[in-house]
């Protein structure tokens, strides 16, 4: 919570005082925006231009608590704008509009934007924004909290640094304790001391960004602690914390966007937004060919998450596995949110490789697994699974040069199993030839667990080039995706209600499938591919199949277990806690990750991706 | 309860304006703005419109001239001008503007056309009316509160 005075004594009035910059280019709109948000007692900044607001808001990023901006105005789209503040500041975004169009209501949602206002905007509704605020900061520190082991109450850990750089929020919140659990990758250097230690808010800028993108490619999702990404990335002034606790949020906003991508895949399918290309994949008829991508090794060992095999299996088959499963996904998640086409800036996609550890268990239970989509290298960081034409199609996803992690998290509420003919090809950049994107999309299930997996294998570049048409954009994988994935073309009964993908049922069976979505959790080992090869994987490499035969779903109405889960090179990675610690007690982070991904996943839905970074 | 007879003229006026649907209930929005620290505030955002929308229909009009008709921009135009009108409550105008906006949408030229004479029209009727009023209150003084139309 944030006084209007920022160093103030702690007297919080909040949200009296809440500091508001308002962006409108109509300069009547403008004006009654501002009066009215004074008449709230909000601290109020406006201006028409969006460029200058981005420079405000980089100047000092604990300047202001919340972002109101028109949609359509002349020097930069309202999403953009709505892109930036997210990704490099982390505050919540109010879009405001004319125009009240679904589509552009969903867009809204999908960039980012933590809610969406008609104009003429009314007192009423402004007298409420500061609940965004606070919502946000919550989310943070409940995320943070639960990285380290499932705080099912504390949930705040103090560390949600950059959000809120006085100490006072800390004290609010009272998780001081917190502080010293918390892992030591995570940020823990704004927590406590209250205005005793204030450093100066580390701006995000994009090359920032970019460059830690890199660095947490180069070193592996599972592998980038917080330190040896601040010595890749060697800036100065930038400390293991501000590293840490922006690698944090970038977890969370990888799971937030796969979780996005999810929904506005089920959203778009249902709406038939054009928007989202990934939508399609949601609505695709008969998916086309998922070729999973097959990672470059370099990639592969990035990814590569060691999960002993045993341990992994053996999870699965506990009681927490199984358990796992049971929990309700949100949704299917979605990268949808990342393809934004063409706003590079944000979407740090990774894609991971995802090993499927053990081929005979299933892995995927319904957890839900990250998709991450590198979008370093270009723009079109959105992959669009949704365009796999019917048949074998490959749907390019442009990763970065040479990283294309996809890690795809997905829920997706039909038991993915077949994953077939989907191909989803992530394909490095297409300058990079040795880009790999090894997607692995996990689907989940929306509470059913499983069964659904898309993994996206990394797929040969190879593979990629040729394909796909382009619509390499990483990032939406998704999650869906591995819904789609079925070999055989089964109906999925799963009752979902939002499953836009009904398109499922038109993948042949015949057409392999490459990438599976796993779900997450089963980190496997990609040596243990628990892909069987599969056969007429075009041009796919080696195709690894996942044997399905341990999927159950959760909700178990699907009995689309084929064991066509193929993936090539499949791994799935799945990255059990969004911090930098590797892989150690990773068994048992299964569960730890399942609750924190209910947690995630219950927050997931319309929340704002941009929260995560 | 207006006892001075100007002050009772004003509200009448403004209830006409509300009856005959110029304005809607976005102007008490503004007028509830009003106060002591803000005295002129409707007005002065009525002005502010005036100029923008000023403009905004200038650019219409160029883009009017030049045929074919550009539907993209003519409708990006009328949502700029249709968000600061309902701004301000000005209803008719806001109307009309969404249709203009149809007739964008599905290519009909004729109808941009006619709907924006009579666009025009409201726009001016609106400025007057409320030209009107502003100066009443003016002399007037300050109204006490702001009520709703009935």
């Amino acid at each position: 919570m944030t006084v209007e005075q920022i160093g103030s004594e702690g007297k919080d009035q909040f949200p009296i005082g809440m500091r508001v910059l308002a962006v409108d280019d109509d300069p009547t709109c403008l004006l009654l925006l501002g009066t009215l948000l004074r008449r709230c007692q909000y601290h109020v900044t406006t201006t028409s231009q969006a460029k200058t607001a981005l420079k405000m808001l980089r100047e000092n990023k604990n300047k202001f608590d919340l972002v109101i901006s028109d949609v359509h105005m002349p020097d930069m789209d309202g999403f953009k704008l709505l892109e930036h503040v997210g990704l490099e500041m982390d505050l919540p975004v109010i879009m405001l509009s004319a125009n009240g169009d679904t589509k552009l209501v969903m867009k809204g949602i999908t960039h980012g934007a933590c809610d969406y206002l008609l104009k003429p905007v009314r007192i009423e509704e402004l007298q409420n924004i500061w609940q965004h605020v606070v919502r946000r900061k919550k989310k943070d520190r409940c995320n943070s909290g639960s990285k380290e082991k499932p705080h099912p109450d504390s949930g705040e850990a103090a560390g949600i640094g950059n959000v809120d750089n006085n100490g006072k929020l800390n004290k609010k919140r009272k998780d001081q304790n917190e502080d010293e659990d918390y892992e030591r990758d995570e940020n823990g250097h704004d927590n406590e001391d209250p205005s005793a230690q204030k450093k100066p808010r580390v701006v995000w800028s994009v090359e920032l960004h970019r460059k830690f993108v890199a660095a947490v490619n180069q070193l592996g999702i599972d592998k980038a602690v917080p330190k040896k990404i601040l010595e890749l990335m060697n800036v100065e002034k930038l400390t293991r914390e501000n590293v840490a606790s922006h690698l944090q949020k970038f977890r969370l906003y990888l799971k937030r966007i796969s979780c996005v991508a999810n929904q506005q895949a089920n959203m778009a399918a249902a709406l038939g937004t054009a928007d989202s290309a990934y939508l399609r994949m949601g609505s695709l008829n008969g998916l086309g060919n998922f070729h999973t991508l097959a990672g470059s090794d370099q990639l592969h060992n990035a990814a590569f998450r060691s999960f002993p095999p045993s341990g992994v299996l053996g999870r699965l088959n506990t009681p927490a596995g199984l358990g796992i499963r049971g929990l309700p996904s949100p949704g299917t998640i979605q990268l949808g949110h990342v393809q934004n086409s063409g706003n590079p800036t944000n979407d740090l996609s990774k894609l991971q490789s995802f090993v499927p550890g053990n081929h005979n268990t299933n892995i995927l239970q319904g957890m839900p697994m990250s998709l991450e989509l590198d979008r370093l290298q270009h723009n079109k960081s959105v992959g669009h699974i949704g365009e796999l034409p019917t048949t074998d199609s490959t749907t390019v996803f442009p990763g970065s040069g040479n990283l294309v992690d996809a890690r795809i998290t997905g829920f997706s509420n039909n038991p993915l199993l077949g994953v077939t003919s989907n191909s989803l090809m992530l394909e490095g950049s297409s300058q990079q030839a040795t880009s790999h994107t090894s997607v692995s999309a996990i689907g989940f299930q929306n509470g059913n667990a499983l069964s659904d997996f898309t993994s996206i294998a990394p797929a040969s570049n190879q593979l990629q080039d040729s394909k796909a048409g382009s619509q390499g954009q990483a990032s939406p994988i998704n999650c869906n995706a591995g819904q789609i994935i079925r070999s055989a073309p089964q109906e999925w009964n799963a009752p979902r209600k939002d499953a836009p993908y009904q398109s499922h049922a038109s993948i042949n069976s015949s057409i392999p499938i490459n990438s599976a979505m796993i779900q997450l959790g089963q980190c496997l080992d990609r040596n243990n591919s628990i892909f069987h090869k599969t056969t007429d994987l075009d041009s796919v490499g080696p195709l690894n199949f996942v044997d399905p035969l341990s999927i159950k779903h959760g909700e178990g109405d699907n009995s689309i277990m084929e064991p066509s889960v193929i993936e090539k090179e499949g791994y799935l990675m799945f990255q059990p806690r969004p911090h930098g610690s590797h892989v150690p007690d990773n068994i048992g982070s299964l569960e730890d990750l399942a609750s924190a991904m209910m947690k995630q996943e219950g927050g997931c839905n319309g929340y704002s991706l941009r929260t995560s970074i | 309860m207006e006892r001075n007879p100007m002050r009772r003229q004003l509200a009448i006026m403004r209830q006409s304006l509300f009856d005959q649907g110029h304005v809607d209930e976005q102007f008490v929005q503004l007028e509830e703005l009003q106060d002591d620290a803000n005295p002129n505030f409707v007005e002065e955002v009525v002005t502010l419109y005036y100029r923008d929308s000023a403009r905004i229909i200038l650019n219409i009009e160029q883009a009017l001239e030049r045929k074919p008709f550009d539907f993209r921009k003519l409708d990006a135009y009328m949502h700029q001008f249709k968000g600061s009108s309902s701004s301000i409550g000005a209803k008719k105008v806001k109307a009309e503007s969404t249709l203009f906006r149809e007739y964008c949408k599905s290519g009909n030229g004729e109808g941009c056309m006619r709907s924006f004479q009579q666009l025009k029209k409201e726009y001016a009727t609106l400025r007057k009316k409320l030209g009107a009023y502003f100066q009443l209150a003016r002399q007037a003084g300050p109204v006490e509160t702001a009520s709703r139309p009935k």
